[in-house]
C-alpha cells in the first residue's frame, strides 16, 4: 500500500529553486520513501537535483507517492506545504 | 603606473590594496583505495565541513544581501545532502574501490552535464551552482585551502579570475571596496552582485590577475571601466576627487529615483531603459526607470544551439512584463542577420551586411521564425503594458506585412481560446533615412516611432561605425541627423502619436537638451544613465530650448551645434 495525491501546480514560475528547496526539506522530515511523478518520469522527492531536473512548469499535474511507516502523514504534510507556498492545489 | 581597460560592471571609484582571491588548485589522481570505510568517512567529513561553511555563508548573505540572495545557499546545502548525489558517490567508492575525489568528480559532472544540456536557461544556470558546491567539497578532500573572502579584515580590492556566487556572498562591504576580474560581462552573476552591494567593479579585463601583484595599490574606476595600477600620489588625488564627486552626485540622483522626469518649466518626458534579458529589469527599478524603451530580443536567440521555443520566449517576455507592472515595455522583434549570426541559421556571407538580409527583411521571408516570436509576445501581452516594435523598416509595405502577420497570429490565438490584450501599440524603429524622410506617411499607420540613432547615423552619413578610419563621420549632432530626428518627431505629433529614441544619443548630455527642445517624448538609455539624465532635465527649460530649434536646424556643422549647446547649457 502506498499513499498518493495528484496536485496541479499553479505558481506562475512552476517548481523553481526556492519552492523545490522547501518541498525537499519537508519530504526529508519523513521516514517514508517519497517520489514525485511528472511527464512520465518519477524522481525521489528528497533529492533537490531530482526535483529540479523535472523542470515542472505552471499548470503541470504532478503525482506524489509515499511508501513507508508514515506515508499518509508524509503526503498530507507535503500537500500542506504546497498550499502554504501558493505552489499548487 | 599602468592602466588596464575592462567592462564597467558597477559604478563608483575605489582605491585600495590589491588582494588576490586565488582559485584553489583542485587537480587529483584517480586511485584505488583499500579501506573503503575510511574513504567513505573522508567523504562524509568533507561534506560536513562544507555544510558548516555554507550555513555560515548563508547567514552572512542574509545579513548583507537580504533573504532573497541568501536563498540560493539553502539549495546549495540541499545538494550536499541530496541522496541522488551522495548515494552514487558512496556506491562508486564501495563498488569500484576508487578514491572519494574521483567518485565525487564523476557523479557531479554527470549532474552538471545534465543541467547544462537542458533547454531552459534557468536550469542551465543551476549547473554553476553544482560546480560551486562541488569545488568546495573537493578542496576539503584535497586539504587545499578554499578562498575565504570573509577572513579579510583590512580595506582591499579583490582581484580574481572570476567570482562565484559563494565568493560574492561573502564579500564584506566594510573591507572589500571593489573588485576586478579577468572574465565576465555586465550581466554575469558577479557584476549583478556588485551592483546590489553598490561597490565599484570592473570585469572582463582578461589579464588583471597577471598584471597586478598582491599588495599593489590599485584604483578601480567603475565609471569609465579602468583599473589603474600603482598610481602616483597626484593621480590618487585626482581619483579621490572623482570619488567625492560621485558620492555627492549619487545623493542628488537618489533623491530623484522615484520622481517623474520633469523639466524646469513643467514638461514631463519618459526616461526608460534598454535591456537584453529579464535579469536587466532589476537595474531599471534600482535606477528609477519609467519603463523599457528597447528590449533587444536577440539574446534569446544567440548562444543557443537552436531557435528558442515559443514557450521559452513567452517565459522571458512575461517575466519582463510582470516585473515592470503597468509601465510600458517596448519589445523589438528579432534583429538578426548581417553581422549578427546564429550558428544554427545558415546564411550566405554578404559584401555589405549592414545593408543586407537582416532584421525585418529576414523575418518576412522566414515567417516561420517570425510567427513563433509574435505568438510568444501576444501570449505574454496580458501580463503587462506591451508595445511591439519592428526593426529596420524601409518601406510602408514592410510595416503592413509585419502587422498583418501579427494580427493573423492574434486571430489564431483567439481561435485557440488564448487571451490576448487588445491594447498593444505597434510601432517601428526609425533607423533608415528613407523612413525618417517620409515619417509623415508612416505616422498615419503606426502607433509610435522609436529612433534608432546608432544605425540612423551610419546610414545617413554612409560611414561604417565599426571602421575606425571613418569614425570621424559618426556625428550625432550633425544638422542632417537633427533635421531627420525633428522630421520624425513632428510627423508623430501631427498624428497624435509619440516619438522616442533608443540609441546611445538619447542618454548623451549634449543631445538631451537638443532632443528636449525638439519635443522628443521618450528617451531610452542604459539604466545607469537614467538618474543623471533626470538630474540634467530638471534644470532645463523646454520652452527656452524649443526657441533655438530653427537656429539649430539651419546650422552647417556638428561642431557649431555642439558649441552652441555647450554655451547655452553651461557644459
Amino acid at each position: 500500500m502506498a499513499a498518493e495525491k495528484t496536485v496541479t501546480i499553479t505558481d506562475s514560475t512552476g517548481v523553481h529553486a526556492r519552492p523545490a528547496t522547501v518541498l525537499v526539506n519537508k519530504a526529508g522530515s519523513f521516514a517514508s520513501d517519497v517520489t514525485v511523478e511528472y511527464n512520465g518520469k518519477s524522481v525521489n522527492l528528497k533529492s533537490i537535483m531530482g526535483v529540479m531536473s523535472l523542470g515542472i512548469p505552471k499548470d503541470a499535474e504532478i503525482k506524489l507517492v509515499a511508501e513507508g511507516s508514515d506515508e499518509q502523514e508524509a503526503i498530507d504534510g507535503i500537500y500542506d506545504v504546497i498550499k502554504q507556498e501558493g505552489l499548487g492545489e | 603606473m599602468s592602466k588596464l581597460k575592462g567592462i564597467a560592471a558597477s559604478n563608483g571609484v575605489a582605491i585600495a590594496k590589491a588582494y588576490t582571491l586565488e582559485a584553489p588548485e583542485l587537480s587529483f589522481e584517480t586511485k584505488k583505495v583499500g579501506d573503503v570505510a575510511k574513504e567513505t568517512e573522508r567523504l562524509q567529513d568533507a561534506l560536513d565541513v562544507s555544510k558548516q561553511e555554507l550555513e555560515k555563508i548563508k547567514e552572512n548573505a542574509r545579513q548583507s544581501l537580504g533573504d532573497e540572495h541568501a536563498e540560493i545557499f539553502s539549495a546549495h546545502l540541499l545538494v550536499l545532502s541530496d541522496p541522488e548525489m551522495i548515494t552514487p558517490i558512496k556506491d562508486k567508492i564501495k563498488n569500484e574501490n576508487i578514491n572519494a575525489e574521483a567518485a565525487l568528480d564523476e557523479v557531479a559532472n554527470m549532474f552538471i552535464n545534465m543541467f547544462e544540456s537542458m533547454d531552459n536557461a534557468y536550469m542551465r544556470e543551476r549547473a554553476a551552482d553544482i560546480k560551486d558546491v562541488t569545488k568546495r567539497v573537493m578542496a576539503h578532500l584535497l586539504k587545499v585551502s578554499f578562498p575565504d573572502p570573509a577572513l579579510i579584515d583590512e580595506e582591499v580590492i579583490i582581484i580574481a579570475e572570476d567570482l562565484t556566487p559563494s565568493d560574492t556572498a561573502q564579500l564584506n562591504k566594510q573591507f572589500v571596496k571593489g573588485f576586478t576580474t579577468n572574465i565576465g560581462g555586465r550581466t554575469s552573476h558577479s557584476a549583478i552582485m556588485a551592483r546590489s552591494l553598490e561597490i565599484p567593479a570592473i570585469v572582463g579585463t582578461k589579464t588583471v590577475t597577471d598584471d597586478v601583484k598582491d599588495g599593489d595599490i590599485i584604483i578601480v574606476d567603475g565609471i569609465d571601466g579602468e583599473v589603474v595600477i600603482n598610481p602616483s600620489d597626484d593621480v590618487i588625488k585626482t581619483y579621490r576627487k572623482k570619488q567625492d564627486d560621485f558620492a555627492k552626485q549619487k545623493e542628488i540622483w537618489a533623491q530623484l529615483k522615484d520622481e517623474p522626469t520633469v523639466s524646469k518649466d513643467g514638461t514631463h518626458v519618459e526616461l526608460v531603459a534598454n535591456i537584453g534579458t529579464p535579469n536587466d529589469v532589476e537595474g531599471i527599478i534600482n535606477n528609477g526607470g519609467e519603463g523599457v524603451g528597447l528590449y533587444r530580443t536577440e539574446f534569446l536567440y544567440m548562444g543557443n544551439s537552436d531557435f528558442p521555443s515559443e514557450d521559452d520566449q513567452f517565459d522571458a517576455y512575461k517575466s519582463v512584463l510582470e516585473q515592470m507592472g503597468d509601465k510600458p515595455v517596448v519589445v523589438r522583434t528579432l534583429d538578426i542577420g548581417g553581422d549578427k549570426e546564429l550558428s544554427y541559421l545558415d546564411l550566405p556571407k554578404e559584401m555589405n551586411p549592414f545593408l543586407g538580409f537582416r532584421a525585418i527583411r529576414l523575418c518576412l521571408e522566414r515567417d516561420d521564425i517570425f510567427r513563433t516570436q509574435l505568438r510568444a509576445l501576444l501570449r505574454a501581452s496580458t501580463y503587462g503594458n506591451l508595445k511591439i516594435m519592428f526593426p529596420m523598416i524601409a518601406t510602408l509595405d514592410e510595416f503592413r506585412q509585419a502587422k498583418a502577420l501579427l494580427l493573423d497570429e492574434k486571430d489564431n490565438l483567439k481561435g485557440e481560446g488564448i487571451d490576448v490584450s487588445d491594447d498593444i501599440e505597434i510601432g517601428i524603429m526609425v533607423e533608415i533615412p528613407s523612413t525618417a524622410v517620409i515619417a509623415r506617411q508612416f505616422a498615419k499607420e503606426v502607433d509610435f516611432f522609436s529612433i534608432g540613432t546608432n544605425d540612423l547615423i551610419q546610414y545617413t552619413m554612409a560611414a561604417d561605425r565599426m571602421n575606425e578610419r571613418v569614425s570621424y563621420l559618426y556625428q550625432p549632432y550633425h544638422p542632417a541627423i537633427l533635421n531627420l530626428v525633428n522630421n520624425v518627431i513632428e510627423a508623430a505629433h501631427a498624428e497624435g502619436k509619440w516619438a522616442g529614441m533608443c540609441g546611445e544619443m538619447a542618454g548623451d548630455s549634449i543631445a538631451i537638451p537638443i532632443l528636449l527642445g525638439l519635443g522628443l517624448d521618450e528617451f531610452s538609455m542604459s539604466a545607469t544613465s537614467i538618474l543623471p539624465a533626470r538630474t540634467q532635465i530638471k534644470d532645463l527649460s523646454k520652452e527656452e530650448l524649443a526657441s533655438y530649434k530653427d537656429e539649430l536646424l539651419s546650422m552647417s556643422t556638428a561642431d557649431e551645434v555642439e558649441t552652441f549647446i555647450r554655451e547655452k547649457t553651461n557644459q
